[in-house]
């Protein structure tokens, strides 16, 4: 059979003498898939949607694997599976992880600025200077991954004879709602603070935008990211997001993604996180209308200090 | 094969007796028990993977799925067979047997604990008269690489420790080399030590190579009086899979239909998940049909089994995911 279509090529590439690409030439489609444990599997439920660019005239994108409950829960299994190992690298380890996930975006920026232009209705420049920023984000996490603790934690002073130091620690497996306008941008700056510490994620994807979060899910792969520290869904926010958020094997939910998504109340998913005392990370703004806030400007440690649990130990200073 | 003379349930005494009439032979011959067993009709191995596989399949939800969850705890043998078992590991092992889910009180018991020898006595304490029998593996488990009067010592101990069940290893050299007859005496030697104690045969399928060989080993240890056929040690990869488990589930079948005694199959090793004993589970009901769906016949050897049970009785519960917090953890300690 191989042989049959090596000759059919041949004949027509023999048709069309002298250009690069055959005007005959078969696509090869894509199909966007999930990333769950390391792996890029389809959708348990073989469900997926269409997806559109954004702009004045929407054109046909994509067709995205539709993530299930079901999808959310394995992301979770492969999250907790990873989590003790990725937690026990050095923070000066993960910090090189992060940089070399910086340096593979950048040798696919072009698919990046292109995806991100079509995803986001962008201008080109605009859609440059958002990728170069999602770059910088990772590079710009990837150097507090050694300095936080100094930082966030440190020596308390105590009327006693006792050292008492208190020291982050990473909170386990969190949950994150990515921003659904900002769909790399955002999803790097809500991606990275986790990560940085020594949590791993399952990460619902932008729902009209999940290219770029593909994309980079691809990156993630190449770059020494150990399997199941990040795992990405894409699919209908409102259906999976409960199922996260009622997880009792997920520590903490960053509800980012939450603004603006029609049949979705952060406040009942705050509600629910709070059964097995999730950690929980409020969308911008104050008013049940949660917004998406500016991810251009610099982040401060607020994200990464949320997903972080402070340990005190106390040691009597004798001699 | 001889024909259907619906023999009685036998003693261990005369599994001999009753073999002879099975295969219509005056005297037990190695050549008389190889020419039965090798006139076994073949297993068609791609036909049974793929029956397997298409029992696998099935989709159980809702209240089947949880008649399921339940049924699978129940048929559980609660196993701990590690050399660095402790009394204390074994009793606490015991006491999770008893209440599996100290948050939900309603879950249902394992069948039994299954232990070492020497670990019986700790085990019985526990456990008393609640009903969770206690199982010891025996014969030099695993390899089984031991004198006869070895192994039946070791069986005789575990026995007058208190053991209800007694879980053998045959000699695989011996089958595998053709040594039939030496295996049978073996087997029903071990029966006679049980005395009331009900006797699973190990055949370590993973060793056997064939599933014809499988098919041979369980009629084997059947005619020999087992009371259970069983896969694995659990030490050797593969253990229990499921065409494994097929082809013995259909040779219970068969010999109920042969001779009227019922036995038990326990797939032991490698089954961890909640989603793998309900493919046992559809398997067992579709191939040895419902007469086998209760502990008496059907059991698991299994150590993280009913962990995941748990979550998923837990996650009916409460409609939400649970997760490894909100069950106990057995696992050895490290201090």
């Amino acid at each position: 059979m191989s042989t049959r279509t090596t000759q059919t090529r041949t004949t027509q590439t023999r048709k069309t003498p002298g250009k690069g690409t055959s005007p005959d030439r078969v696509d090869v489609r894509k199909t966007y898939k999930l990333y769950i444990g390391g792996a890029f599997p389809r959708s348990e439920s073989g469900r997926s949607y269409e997806v559109y660019t954004t702009g004045r005239s929407p054109k046909f994108l994509a067709n995205a694997a539709q993530g299930s409950r079901k999808d959310a829960r394995d992301a979770v299994v492969a999250a907790r599976k990873a989590q003790p190992g990725w937690a026990g690298a050095t923070a000066y380890n993960r910090g090189q992880v992060l940089y070399r996930v910086a340096e593979v975006m950048e040798s696919r920026r072009a698919q990046f600025v292109s995806e991100v232009r079509a995803a986001e209705g962008l201008t080109p420049t605009r859609a440059e200077a958002t990728v170069s920023a999602a770059i910088d984000r990772w590079v710009w996490y990837a150097g507090w991954s050694d300095k936080y603790a100094q930082v966030l934690g440190g020596l308390n002073p105590v009327a006693g004879p006792f050292f008492n130091i208190s020291a982050p620690e990473p909170t386990g497996v969190v949950a994150a709602l990515a921003p659904q306008s900002s769909s790399l941008l955002g999803l790097v700056s809500v991606l990275a603070p986790i990560i940085v510490s020594g949590n791993t994620s399952v990460v619902l994807a932008s729902q009209d935008r999940p290219v770029p979060a593909i994309t980079l899910a691809e990156a993630l792969a190449t770059s020494d990211v150990p399997g199941g520290v990040v795992n990405l869904i894409t699919g209908h926010t409102a259906e999976i997001a409960p199922w996260l958020a009622s997880h009792r094997d997920v520590n903490a939910i960053d509800l980012t993604g939450a603004a603006d998504v029609e049949g979705l109340t952060w406040g009942d998913l705050e509600a629910t996180a709070a059964t097995n005392l999730k950690r929980v990370l409020r969308p911008a703004g104050t008013t049940a209308t949660a917004t998406e806030p500016d991810f251009t400007t610099e982040p401060g440690l607020d994200r990464l200090e949320a997903f972080l649990e402070t340990k005190t130990v106390w040691h009597p200073k004798g001699r | 094969m001889s024909t259907d003379t619906a023999a009685p349930v036998t003693t261990a005494s005369d599994a001999p007796a009753r073999a002879r009439e099975v295969l219509g032979v005056s005297r037990l011959t190695n050549t008389a028990l190889t020419s039965w067993l090798h006139g076994l009709s073949g297993v068609d191995q791609v036909g049974a993977e793929a029956r397997a596989a298409s029992l696998g399949t099935r989709s159980i939800k809702t209240t089947s799925k949880a008649w399921a969850i339940d049924q699978a705890i129940s048929m559980i043998d609660l196993t701990t067979l590690e050399g660095a078992d402790t009394a204390g590991r074994v009793r606490g092992l015991a006491i999770r047997a008893l209440t599996p889910d100290p948050s939900d009180l309603s879950t249902p018991r394992p069948a039994a604990v299954c232990v070492y020898g020497d670990m019986v006595g700790h085990a019985r304490d526990v456990l008393g008269d609640s009903g969770v029998k206690v199982a010891a593996v025996a014969t030099a488990f695993p390899s089984g690489r031991a004198s006869l009067a070895v192994k039946l010592a070791d069986v005789a101990d575990a026995v007058s420790a208190g053991a209800d069940e007694i879980d053998m290893v045959i000699d695989r050299g011996a089958f595998l080399s053709g040594d039939y007859l030496s295996v049978f005496d073996q087997i029903v030697a071990v029966k006679e030590a049980c005395g009331d104690a009900r006797l699973k045969v190990i055949m370590e399928t993973g060793e056997l190579v064939t599933y014809d060989n499988v098919r041979r080993a369980s009629y084997l240890s059947m005619l020999a009086g087992g009371d259970f056929i069983k896969t694995s040690t659990g030490k050797v990869a593969p253990a229990a899979t499921l065409p494994v488990t097929l082809i013995m589930l259909q040779a219970v079948r068969d010999w109920r239909g042969l001779t009227g005694q019922q036995v038990g199959v326990k797939p032991a090793g490698g089954i961890r998940t909640s989603k793998d004993a309900i493919k046992f589970l559809v398997t067992v009901h579709e191939v040895a049909g419902e007469d086998w769906l209760t502990n008496q016949w059907f059991r698991f050897g299994a150590s993280s089994l009913l962990n995941d049970l748990i979550l998923q009785r837990q996650k009916l519960a409460t409609g939400a995911y649970s997760g490894a917090d909100y069950i106990a953890d057995d696992s050895p300690s490290l201090y």
